[in-house]
């Protein structure tokens, strides 16, 4: 099994988990993984439900605090720090189960994201919130209080609120479920975007066929390990990537 | 683009505009009170300036951060007794009214690297077990004669009408300075980050907020007015009994005034503090039919108007006189209706 952390020296890296475990209580969800993504690199996650994805994503954004291992940002340390330092560093991410501000507008869920994690004050944050919600096509919406929206839009105000603290890298837990064909083109067409701006990514998604349409390499988790990372078609042909995950739909 | 382009941030309204301007020629002319007020009149404003700071600082905490304290008597006592003490020290006795509340301030600043990593039923539940616990500290102090309590007998040295316009002075300035204070914050960067960490905490920390530190900034704050209004109601009443200033009917009123108002404006509690002191007015004197009548209040409101008052007003007429938040003109719903489905 290729290894993209061989292939990619880790002064290359912007972000990266080494040697990170998390267990709750007696409970082992990750063990000794090893992830680096590169600067503007476009990472996708696949692997079975309960595979580790979100707790791996909660430890790279400081959510959890890892129980063992390291995690760098930027090049620097970052195990120690808070979730809120980590974005203000460039570190953004959505959540899978959407946390929108529920009292507030729209437009005020991304304007505290442009101002307290952006750094940004005054005008230039309002058009930094502006800009994101544009992007995430929920400008119209922007006066509506976040708790009366649908799934679909929390998931969208997600990725805008992410976006609007201007990161670096983004990481994105299933933004895309849920959506109609036309829905996930628009999503595609967003994320590239994003790409082009050299925002690098990492994308968990059960959607492979969304995902392939961005990501360059495709990690495949199962059992609190990455078992396969490399070129998506690879790690799609590969026999334990089939065994663990696809071999429960596709085949 | 062009949808983008005609979109603009719109905070003031000329309603707004007008109302806070109303406001400010109201309070420079309730400045002038003790020129044509009577004495009753005085200290029935006095008191409900205290109310005023009282709903808004509560409001502020729990409608706007999410921090439903159940232990704020614990910076009303606290205020109260600071000034008691100060002034046994020499220190003249209207300084000591307003470092009372600086003292509040610096206890909540103490307290609130612990009683802030507390959540919900925890926080609430701690800041009563904490204003119990300074309640039991106050009466060891020797000063303070356990129950029985002292007075501020450095107050005597000035005539009762004096005392009268100084405090009625005292609390308007402190209402208003604490009001515009809370305002402002809301207003700026604080406002909407108090907010995000009321409706999801991790979420806003994922986003760049200092959770801990945006917090406290409210806490302090809080604090500070409620300790003032405690060392406004010892100037209005001289005497200090532990029991009256460190008792849970403080956050009780303040909980009420923020609730039958509307929990999460900005004017809502203001409105109900004028309520409420109405009905102290009217009823007060009533005794147990008085709390009877107050808790009944508070139900029908909880069940019928859960908005409150103003939260009601401002719902079905898009009313914001004192608007913290912001609007996107241009988009949907930009005018005044919140955009509820
Ligand atoms: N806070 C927590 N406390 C205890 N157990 C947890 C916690 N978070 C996750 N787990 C457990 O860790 C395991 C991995 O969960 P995780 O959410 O990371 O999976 P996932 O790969 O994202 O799955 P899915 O595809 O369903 O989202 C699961 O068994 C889950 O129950
Ligand atoms: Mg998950």
């Amino acid at each position: 099994m290729a290894r993209a952390s061989e292939q990619l020296p880790g002064d290359r890296s912007i972000l990266a988990a080494e040697g990170v475990s998390k267990r709750f209580g007696a409970l082992r969800v990750l063990e000794q993984v090893d992830f680096a993504v590169a600067a503007g690199e476009a990472v996708g996650i696949v692997g079975p439900n309960g595979a580790g994805k979100t707790t791996l994503l909660n430890v790279l954004a400081g959510a959890y605090a890892a129980s063992a291992g390291t995690v760098r940002f930027r090049g620097a340390n970052v195990t120690s720090s808070g979730a809120a330092e980590r974005c203000r560093l460039g570190l953004a991410r959505s959540h899978q189960v959407p946390r929108p501000f529920g009292g507030m507008t729209v437009f005020e869920n991304t304007l505290v994201a442009a101002s307290a994690g952006g750094g940004l004050r005054g005008a230039t944050a309002c058009e930094r919130a502006l800009d994101s919600l544009e992007l995430c096509g929920m400008l119209r919406l922007a006066n509506r209080r976040a708790e009366s929206l649908g799934l679909l839009d929390r998931k969208r105000l997600e990725l805008a609120r992410a976006l609007a603290t201007g990161p670096t890298v983004l990481l994105l837990d299933e933004i895309g479920g849920g959506l109609t064909d036309a829905e996930a083109d628009e999503l595609v067409g967003a994320i590239l975007g994003l790409r082009e701006r050299g925002i690098a990514l990492v994308w968990i998604e059960h959607l492979v066929h969304v995902l392939v349409r961005v990501v360059t390499r495709l990690v495949c988790m199962d059992a609190g390990r990455i078992i396969a990372d490399g070129a998506p078609e690879a790690v799609m042909a590969d026999a334990a990537v089939i065994d663990a995950y696809l071999g429960q739909g596709v085949a | 683009m062009s949808a983008r382009a005609a979109l603009a941030i719109r905070r003031w309204t000329p309603l707004s505009v007008a109302a806070v301007g109303t406001l400010a020629a109201l309070a420079a002319a309730l400045a002038f009170g003790p020129l044509f007020l009577d004495a009753n009149a005085l200290d029935r404003l006095t008191t409900l300036f205290i109310y005023v700071l009282l709903a808004t600082m509560w409001n502020a905490l729990a409608g706007y951060g999410g921090l439903v304290s159940v232990g704020q008597q614990a910076f009303f006592g606290i205020g109260a007794y600071a000034a008691i003490r100060l002034s046994s020290f020499g220190v003249g006795v209207y300084p000591a009214l307003l470092l009372g509340g600086a003292c509040a301030a610096a206890l909540a600043y103490a307290l609130s690297g612990f009683a802030l990593r507390l959540r919900g039923g925890e926080f609430a539940i701690g800041m009563w077990v904490l204003a119990e616990l300074l309640h039991l500290l106050v009466n060891l102090d020797r000063l303070i004669q356990g129950e029985t309590g002292t007075s501020l007998i450095a107050l005597n040295a000035f005539s009762p009408e004096h005392r009268r316009d100084y405090n009625y002075w005292l609390a308007l300035a402190s209402m208003g300075a604490l009001v515009a204070l809370v305002f402002a914050l809301l207003r700026g960067r604080l406002g909407a980050s108090v907010q995000a960490i009321r409706d999801n905490e991790e979420a806003a920390a994922s986003l760049g907020v200092r959770v801990l530190a945006t917090k406290r900034i409210l806490f302090v704050v809080a604090g500070a007015g409620c300790g003032l209004a405690g060392t406004l109601y010892l100037a209005t009443s001289i005497s200090f009994q532990p029991a009256t200033y460190f008792g849970v009917q403080w956050t009780a009123y303040m909980i009420f005034m923020a609730l039958v108002g509307g929990l999460g404006t900005f004017e809502g509690p203001i409105l109900g503090a004028i309520v409420f002191f109405l009905m102290e007015s009217f009823f007060g004197a009533t005794g147990i039919w008085y709390l009877v009548g107050l808790g009944a209040t508070a139900v029908a409101f909880a069940l019928y108007l859960p908005r409150g008052l103003w939260g009601t007003l401002e719902e079905r007429f898009g009313l914001k006189l004192l608007p913290v938040g912001y609007r996107v003109a241009g988009a949907e719903g930009d005018g005044p209706a919140r955009g509820r489905t």
